[in-house]
């Protein structure tokens, strides 16, 4: 950097891309926040991907060839972890339950963005009577606790309970109906302010139909910080999941292995001192949320100039778009959860 | 999560009146109609939801009685009618202050919210406190020692509060304090000898701290405390991560005010600084936000009830969702919606009085 540039060159992918770019961009504590953020982040991609390979156990295996598992065994030997009331084993649900949060956060945050995205979009470039409506609509939803929202939605999707990509399906569905408000305000906002641009207008003049218009000039625009809300969301759908495990509304045990079904099964084993079942699905929900928060939170402290620390020397292609970054931010953050 | 905000939220559907003006009074008349819209909106989507999911009478009978005779008892309970007479006859119920009863335990459903929404609302003051005492000087500490160690410790505090589930918080207090320590009980409200107590008082607000205290009834008291301290603490932490950030960020924004160094140049004591030059200014949109983490709450209440077999709303809910007993489930909604469409109104009208830059 300190050398004299005589062209500029096209930064490299590497460079380009949201997560590793911020990395290079950051000094000091924050980078070793967004480090810690991107290894937890890793295990927990990896052992999803790989859980077959991970796992020593099936997630609803209760015997092998040496015969049937102990119940509640404490860990230790053929059971890291130990084993359950009903004979599973602890370590190879956990395991297996970082497959299951996967796929329903890639559903879930998907199907809002699609969503959430188209609508925001038509919602502020024609605004009028549709936008109105839709803005109340998204805005009750929105001021409504989340967690209820879901669980609502889950029984009305899921009537009795379902296999695996039903199940990730419903819960997806459920999480979506939380998310796309969100996606909603940001692009919508977005797309309002975008509007005004002299781009827009001349694209306008120029006779361009209002579909080339938003796909072509808006949508590229407003969809900037997607990837921010897009971590923001990825550890509030973990938590929603699990909630609604937890409650019971969830994937059926034999179907999948899901950690806040496993935590309800634990309350039970908690007074009587049994405390493996309950504590590791326990972390791993706890370690995936931090990885993907610490993750989300570094982005958006560099995207925002007024949070960011030091700035990092030569750091001149730093993103953009600070105050659409902060407004989404604060978008995403004002609800808290 | 609450990493940003330091700006009043956007406040809600703007683009009511476009011609720029307007008082504070047409402001405010226009906010409390948004406030009708609102409510009714997720009455309306939980109605057809829950209808959606099937009804009470297959899921309380269902295997156990022929289809024949459920088909004869869904007819006579007219579940099987046209959805939209049903919902037109709701509404009509709703507005004649008809709430009906629970179909599952057959109680005025009236009743049944004021009983288990003083359960919740005893739980959420008591979270409440627990998050004030922990999330503000703890956020005020860290804009103090900025981008120190401290600052950090505690930002890594305050992520590891949100990113633990309540009933995950709750399970670790339990087998720490209860099972290994046997400080506190494992569950419940109180032990059946004050439930019992407090059941026999004449005029009692639900509230049991409340209700003992202006009984002087002290050993019930102590009891109720003793048994509040985990639900509390579980469900508090939550919410102390985000008021630490929220009034972290803040005090940072105003610490770094020319007000606040000439302050310092005049040998203000830093301490001073910060919980009075500092704080006051920031605490505007501190409030905002703690006004919005009403709906945090009682989504976490939901799950900590459970947790602590704690019956107020949320515990009641859960229960009323498997017997998709519509009616008090409607209920329930209904008055969380009405809590939460008024929060958000008194928050933006605060809002609104406090900045006038907000008002439409």
């Amino acid at each position: 950097m300190g050398t004299t540039v005589l062209e500029p060159r096209k930064k490299s992918l590497l460079d380009r891309l949201p997560v590793s770019s911020h990395i290079r961009q950051s000094v000091g504590l924050q980078r070793t926040m967004l480090l810690i953020g991107v290894v937890l982040c890793a295990v927990f991609v990896v052992a999803a991907i790989f859980a077959p390979v991970l796992a020593p156990y099936g997630y609803s295996q209760i015997s092998d060839d040496a015969g049937s598992f102990p119940a509640q065994a404490e860990p230790g030997g053929k059971h890291l972890m130990g084993t359950t009331v009903g004979g599973y084993d602890v370590l190879s649900r956990m395991i297996w339950g970082s497959q299951t949060a996967m796929a329903v956060i890639v559903a879930a945050v998907l199907m809002s963005i699609f969503l959430g995205v188209f609508l925001g979009l038509v919602s502020g470039y024609f605004g009028g009577w549709l936008d109105r409506v839709l803005v109340v609509i998204a805005d009750a939803i929105y001021a409504f606790p989340t967690l209820l929202v879901a669980i609502v939605m889950s029984i009305a999707i899921n009537k009795g309970q379902s296999g695996f990509w039903g199940g990730i399906l419903a819960c997806g569905f459920a999480i979506t109906a939380v998310f796309v408000p969100q996606y909603f305000r940001v692009i919508r906002a977005e797309t309002i302010r975008l509007k005004a641009e002299p781009f827009v207008e001349s694209a306008q003049v120029v006779g361009a139909s209002s579909t080339r218009i938003i796909r072509r000039h808006i949508f590229a625009n407003a969809t900037r910080t997607l990837p921010l809300i897009f971590t923001l969301n990825a550890s509030e759908a973990i938590l929603t999941l699990a909630g609604l495990g937890f409650l019971g509304f969830g994937i059926e045990p034999s179907s999948a292995a899901e950690w806040g079904f496993d935590l309800n099964k634990a309350m039970s084993d908690a007074s009587s001192g049994i405390w493996w079942t309950g504590v590791f699905p326990g972390l791993a929900i706890v370690l995936t949320v931090v990885g993907l928060t610490l993750v989300g939170e570094s982005i958006n402290d560099l995207n925002d100039p007024r949070l960011r620390g030091r700035k990092a020397a030569g750091a001149k292609g730093a993103p953009g778009p600070s105050t659409a970054a902060a407004n989404a931010a604060i978008a995403a953050d004002v609800r808290g959860l | 999560m609450a990493t940003l905000i330091d700006a009043p939220p956007p406040t809600v559907a703007a683009p009511i009146s476009k011609s720029a003006g307007g008082g504070l009074g047409r402001y405010i008349l226009i906010r409390f109609l948004l406030i009708f819209p609102t409510i009714f909106i997720l009455v309306t989507l939980v109605f057809f939801l829950m209808r959606i999911t099937g009804d009470p009478i297959t899921a309380a009978q269902g295997g156990r009685l022929p289809q024949e005779q459920i088909d004869a008892l869904v007819h006579q309970a007219g579940y099987d009618r046209n959805l939209f007479i049903q919902y037109i006859e709701y509404l009509g119920h709703i507005a004649t202050g008809n709430f009906g009863r629970t179909i599952s335990d057959g109680r005025p459903v009236v009743e049944m919210l004021v009983k288990f929404g003083a359960a919740t609302l005893e739980l959420s003051i008591n979270a409440l406190v627990v998050a004030l005492l922990v999330g503000i000087p703890l956020g005020m500490f860290a804009a103090h020692k900025r981008d120190k160690v401290p600052d950090a410790v505690l930002r890594m505090f305050a992520i590891l509060c949100y990113a633990t589930p309540v009933f995950f918080a709750g399970l670790l207090l339990k087998l720490t304090f209860s099972v290994g320590l046997g400080w506190f009980p494992v569950a419940g409200r109180a032990s059946t000898t004050t439930e019992l107590a407090m059941g026999r008082l004449a005029a009692s607000s639900g509230i049991y701290w409340l209700d003992a205290l202006r009984s002087g009834n002290l050993a019930a008291f102590g009891d109720i405390v003793h048994h509040a301290v985990l639900p509390a603490v579980a469900l508090g932490l939550l919410t102390a991560g985000v008021f630490l950030r929220l009034v972290r960020t803040n005090v940072i924004g105003t610490l770094g005010r020319d007000y606040v160094e000439a302050g310092r140049s005049r040998g203000v004591s830093e301490y001073r600084l910060v919980t009075k030059h500092a704080y006051k200014p920031a605490l505007i949109p501190i409030i905002t936000v703690m006004g919005l983490q009403i709906a945090l709450l009682l989504g976490g209440a939901v799950l900590t009830e459970t947790t602590f077999e704690w019956k107020g709303l949320g515990y009641q809910l859960a229960q009323y969702l498997t017997a998709r007993d519509f009616v008090a489930v409607q209920g329930i909604v209904m008055l969380l919606a009405v809590i939460v469409a008024i929060t958000n109104f008194a928050v933006d009208i605060a809002a609104a009085l406090i900045d006038p830059r907000v008002r439409y």
